[in-house]
């Protein structure tokens, strides 16, 4: 086996935090080699290291045979090294035929661009990928779906040796995804190697050759897929022995053992903008539901609807029974419901406030009297909060940018706690903090909702909702498709759930 | 299909049809002052219309392509009042040398923008408009707060006051000549296709491998340039460089290109667009100078800019409403 | 530590270092201060006298209050480059008002409506700032242009382009009243900053200020007003450019609509800036847009006491603008 690229001993630190510790891979000439692990396990940061977005700290790449430094990403793909990231990295304002060729334009007098044929390149490369639209309109007005296509139409154009892809499937419905997959197979069949990057385990088995795993921002462990099994990948991803996974529960939630109580909260059909088509749910007091459901699937558009950040088109609220519309996030919180956001760091912390005034942003309205905030009674609000869920900081004056990932999730929980909602919607609240924070989390959700209020809980992490949610809903494509009921989740259930609903289209 | 795309007539003369409003407007305006006003289509209003907005024209243009990055310039007035008096200055040595000095006047601020935006990564308006307060101190100084009259000895003023082929006025031709070429650039380039690209998303165009602080420098320089170039104009139509010149140049280009259709956050705009917003724009003056003439209405000199922010607001408030939602853009 | 090389799509700030840039950035504008006083004192002749002081205390009074009211705009992430025009606009309409049938009839009510018309009519251009910013979404550069070319143009209407000249000793006390023995507009900048100081430490919506500066979309997540908050930073800011408007055209006992508040704008983000304000928002350094505000006016001072040109001044403040925000803009990265 001919070794395309050899990443060895690479490191990197953000801000003196490792991200990769001597992480290693290796990629064979014309093979389709899966890069698997967690969220934060350092995947992204070893991709956009190959392609020169970041620079390693320390390491050796050697690529084509020869030792690199790649320092931008025009030198990655000087290199033949094309990337599909997961953020589209795509310009919607510009045409489809400029999207695909810009940087290699055919030209004419070695100085104007050749539209014609640039078009008529890029339609024959879409053609491939059974795509036909008109190139010269603008890529915004397409469907995400076309423009991941269009994306990878690029990278294929470009005649890389290597073409990495993050997350290439997450937008893409069964037929697209087969389009896709009958491309990664025809670029191994001419040679090209793929770095196939992606959260669903089934279809590393159906198209890659090998796998890496990554942890902590080291290389686990590298198999091939014929010899390997679903059930291992994950042990390796979680850092479990495969034993401990299929007979021990991991998480602490502890969903499906007690009585319920009224509903809270119900949602009938609910449609938005943002690709949300028909969603329901109810929550009753003392529980919690799940949302399940793949990447893309609508959980945290759903959680937006709720919650008044997207307007509703369709469908209704009823809050404890009564007809409601949110209008906006503030509206939802005077009727006591709270959403930890997805992003901590885009929607959640405002980094250069200190841990106090983080933690009572949203209770400003209850902390004020004649338009001056309590202080007094601020101060000792937050000390209770910092003391009760056991918050690690210098004092509550401290910036928040300043503490871990785990604690600053912890303030971003006793910011909605404060509030004293009924229903807290809680969108990945363990994602990116260590095991024991997450555990200790997981005991505030826990309590939260043994007195008596209602969580709607979102996690990529399958262990998680089984384990913890008392019904999880399932979603695919904006629509909610199926509900599953606690006890007698188990992961195998909620992953046939989502995949036998799966490309049967809106129930 | 494949026939229409190279010839499709909204796509050359708007970015996507999106800004036929601009040209619809001319033509209406045009219609109307033929229909109300005797002297409005004589050669000699024609001429002088163009002449004097020839300025405004090729500023306009150099700001459109700032605005396409996304970026903004703030400079463009003082810096054509620097190069105004740079042009009078040199005007003896001729224009073979008057008027390459005045554009590299203008060139030399647009370096010391890029070399802010590029290198030091100042904000766009903040480096504009210290440029702007730099410039407009230098024009001072080199003039000493005086207007510098030009050599009408020399072939200078044959600029502004004598017809190329006994037809058209040469700053008009130049305009052309430059409003063509920089067309050109745009549309069928590299470099200006990569300009929109980096104002529809600069990490995207980075992650593309595009030469993105190349086609940031190249248009803070052309920008500068393009303001060099009104500058002379300035110097040559007038008479005398203009130290104090140039106050509010920025919103009418800013204005004439938002007219055109340029999205203000970027990634979407055209050259001839841009040029008929400041046809446009002009017009509107015109057509209040007839109006005054005729004596129906009697404004002063300073409803002038009352009505520039205005026209920046209508404008602004149509593309709010017509360019949808800029969010989804970036 | 290899902080300097993250590529800017690292966004956790890194710890406090203390290198001469991160000692600039927290200690600059006192350093500046204190090396432009001794330059001074050292060889600008007369420097050392009461007088001095007076004339820079009446000067620095307009650019803190207007730096003040730029300082919560710049908070929000936002820039108001309508400020000089609003200053002439107020600065216009006050001696029309007094000076009218109406003012010379009721001399009391005259001198009243002279402050609170101008003020009311600087809070509403604030007000049309705002609601362009945070409702129709337009960019502030674009925004508040609008009025600096058109509130110049509407206040020049208003007089006809006529220098108005006046002699009102009550409406002139703003500009050239003294309480114990320093200028009334001195007192007025530190009581509008101790006032400012209070809602941006002690109020709701200064929190909510900083929290929409520093993180908008978190902001609007977390409840806050996101809209209003703007709208209420661009007319705080624009009342203030009133007052400033109205104090310029005291100290002269005449109004010039092209003259009032001219360049303002830069002073302004200038002072703010160089006080430590960010662009991108999220602090509002108060105290530092007044320090900001006398070493803008310190240099304009020693400049011109040592006979240097008021056009290559311009050039200075330039260089001092790019320069403050070079030194700022190092931190986000």
């Amino acid at each position: 086996m001919q070794v395309l690229l050899s990443m060895n001993g690479i490191d990197k630190a953000f801000s003196g935090v490792p991200a990769l510790r001597q992480a290693r891979l290796d990629v064979a000439a014309g093979e389709v080699h899966a890069l698997i692990g967690q969220n934060g396990a350092g995947k992204s940061t070893l991709i956009k290291i190959l392609t020169g977005v970041y620079k390693k700290d320390g390491g050796d790449i050697a690529f084509d045979g020869r030792a690199r430094e790649i320092s931008s990403p025009g030198g990655a793909q000087a290199a033949g090294i094309a990337t599909i990231y997961q953020e589209l990295n795509l310009v919607p304002l510009r045409s489809v035929t400029e999207n695909v060729v810009m940087g290699f334009e055919p030209r004419r007098l070695g100085l104007f661009v050749d539209w014609p044929e640039a078009h008529r390149r890029t339609r024959e490369i879409l053609s491939r990928f059974g795509i036909k639209i008109d190139v010269t309109a603008p890529l915004g007005t397409y469907s995400t779906a076309i423009q991941q296509l269009v994306a990878i139409a690029r990278a294929v154009s470009l005649d890389a040796n290597l073409v990495i892809m993050d997350e290439p499937t997450s937008s893409l419905d069964d037929r697209e995804v087969e389009v896709l997959f009958g491309v990664v197979r025809e670029l191994r069949n001419s040679g090209v190697s793929v770095l196939y990057v992606s959260h669903f385990l089934d279809e590393l088995f159906r198209i890659c050759d090998r796998v890496t795993t990554m942890r902590d921002g080291r290389t686990v462990s590298v198999r091939t897929i014929k010899d390997t099994t679903k059930l291992e990948l994950i042990a390796d991803m979680l850092g479990r022995e495969v034993e401990e996974i299929e007979t021990a529960g991991m998480t602490d939630l502890g969903g499906g053992e007690k009585q319920l109580g009224d509903v809270l909260l119900e949602a009938d059909g609910l449609a938005t903008d943002r690709r949300l088509f028909d969603f329901s749910l109810s929550v009753r007091r003392g529980e919690i539901v799940g949302l399940g459901g793949l990447l893309g699937s609508g959980r945290t558009e759903a959680a937006r609807a709720l919650f008044g950040v997207d307007a509703i088109s369709q469908g209704e609220i009823r809050l404890k029974g009564e007809p409601w519309k949110p209008g906006t996030p503030s509206d939802a919180i005077r009727n006591r419901i709270g959403m930890l956001s997805e992003d901590r760091k885009a929607e959640g912390i405002v980094p250069d406030m200190s841990v106090r005034e983080n933690m009572t942003l949203a209770l400003l309205p209850a902390l004020t009297r004649n338009g001056r905030i309590e202080t007094q009674r601020e101060r000792a609000l937050v000390e209770q909060f910092i003391k009760a869920l056991g918050i690690k900081s210098a004092n509550m004056d401290q910036p928040i940018r300043e503490l871990s990932g785990g604690n600053q999730q912890k303030v971003l929980l006793a910011r909605w706690l404060a509030t004293e909602p009924e229903i807290l919607i809680l969108d990945e609240p363990t994602r990116g903090v260590d095991v024991g924070a997450k555990l200790e989390i997981q005991a505030i959700i826990r309590d939260y909702v043994d007195r008596g209020f209602g969580v709607v809980l979102i996690s990529s992490e399958f262990e998680e909702l089984v384990e913890g949610a008392d019904t999880i809903v399932v979603l695919q494509d904006g629509y909610s498709v199926t509900t599953l009921q606690n006890p007698g989740i188990t992961e195998d259930a909620l992953v046939s759930a989502i995949a036998h609903h799966h490309g049967t289209g809106p129930a | 299909m494949p026939g229409a795309e190279a010839f499709d007539l909204r796509r050359t003369l708007g970015s996507d049809g999106r800004n036929a409003g601009v040209w619809i407007a001319l033509v209406a305006l045009i219609l109307f002052g033929l229909a109300r006003y005797e002297n409005f289509g004589s050669a000699y209003n024609i001429v002088s219309f163009l002449n004097y907005n020839s300025m405004f024209i090729i500023i306009s243009i150099g700001m459109c392509f700032v605005i396409m990055t996304g970026g903004i310039d703030l400079s463009v007035g003082s810096v054509a009042a620097f190069s105004s008096v740079v042009a009078a200055y040199l005007s003896p040595l001729g224009i073979e040398v008057a008027l390459p000095g005045g554009v590299a006047a203008g060139i030399g601020f647009g370096a010391v923008n890029a070399f802010c935006i590029i290198a030091m990564r100042i904000p766009p308006f903040i480096a504009t408009l210290a440029t702007m307060l730099a410039a407009k101190g230098g024009a001072l100084v080199i003039s000493d707060a005086q207007t510098i009259s030009v050599d009408w000895g020399s072939n200078f003023t044959k600029l502004g006051m004598e017809k190329a082929f006994d037809v058209l006025p040469w700053t008009i031709v130049i305009v052309a000549l430059v409003a063509v070429m920089l067309w050109v650039v745009l549309e069928h380039t590299a470099l200006g296709r990569t300009v929109l690209s980096i104002g529809g998303s600069e990490d995207a165009s980075t992650l593309m491998g595009l030469r993105v602080n190349t086609a940031k420098a190249f248009v803070y320089l052309l920008s500068g340039g393009c303001a060099g170039l009104a500058g002379v104009f300035l110097a040559s139509g007038f008479g005398a460089g203009q130290p104090l010149e140039g106050v509010g140049w920025e919103l009418s280009a800013i204005a004439a290109v938002v007219v055109g259709g340029t999205l203000l956050t970027g990634g979407l705009g055209s050259v001839p667009a841009t040029v008929a917003g400041a046809l446009l724009l002009g017009l509107v003056f015109n057509i209040l100078n007839f109006e005054n003439g005729k004596g129906t209405i009697s404004l002063s000199a300073y409803w002038q800019m009352v009505i520039r922010g205005g026209f920046l607001f209508a404008v602004i408030l149509l593309q709010t409403r017509v360019g949808g939602n800029p969010e989804k853009a970036g | 530590m290899a902080d300097n090389s993250i590529s800017n799509g690292n966004r956790i700030a890194p710890p406090a270092t203390h290198d001469l840039t991160s000692a600039l950035r927290t200690h600059g504008g006192l350093i500046a201060l204190f090396l432009i006083l001794a330059f001074n004192a050292a060889f600008t002749p007369n420097f050392l006298q009461v007088q001095t002081l007076f004339v820079n205390i009446s000067q620095v009074a307009t650019i803190a209050i207007v730096a003040i009211g730029m300082t919560f705009v710049i908070a929000t992430a936002g820039i108001d480059l309508s400020v000089g025009a609003v200053m002439a606009l107020a600065g216009a309409l006050a001696p029309l008002i007094f000076q009218s049938e109406f003012g010379a009839a009721y001399p009391a009510l005259g001198i009243a409506a002279a402050f609170a018309v101008p003020l009311a009519v600087a809070a509403l251009c604030g007000l049309f700032n705002g609601v362009l910013v945070s409702v129709l979404n337009v960019q502030p550069i674009i925004a508040t242009l609008i009025l600096f070319i058109s509130g110049r143009g509407i206040a020049q209407v208003l007089t006809n382009g006529n220098l108005q000249t006046f002699s009102n000793p009550y409406f002139s006390y703003l500009g050239t009243g003294k309480v114990l023995g320093l200028p009334f507009q001195g007192w007025l900048a530190l009581a509008l900053a101790g006032m400012a100081f209070w809602i941006v430490t002690r109020t709701t919506f200064g929190r909510y200020l900083l929290a929409v500066g520093g993180n908008e979309r978190a902001a609007r997540l977390a409840g806050a007003p996101v809209r209003k908050v703007k709208i209420g930073a661009y007319m705080i800011c624009a009342f203030l450019s009133g007052i400033a408007g109205l104090i310029v055209v005291a100290i002269n006992s005449a109004s010039d609509a092209a003259r009032n508040g001219n360049l303002m704008e830069l002073d302004a983000i200038a002072a703010a800036v160089v006080g430590g304000a960010l662009l991108q928002g999220g602090r509002a350094p108060i105290f530092g847009a007044v320090l900001g505000a006398v070493i803008i006016q310190l240099v304009k001072y020693t400049l011109l006491a040592n006979g240097v040109e008021d056009e290559v001044a311009l050039i200075a403040k330039a260089l001092i603008i790019v320069l403050a925000v070079y030194i700022q803009q190092a931190r986000k990265e």
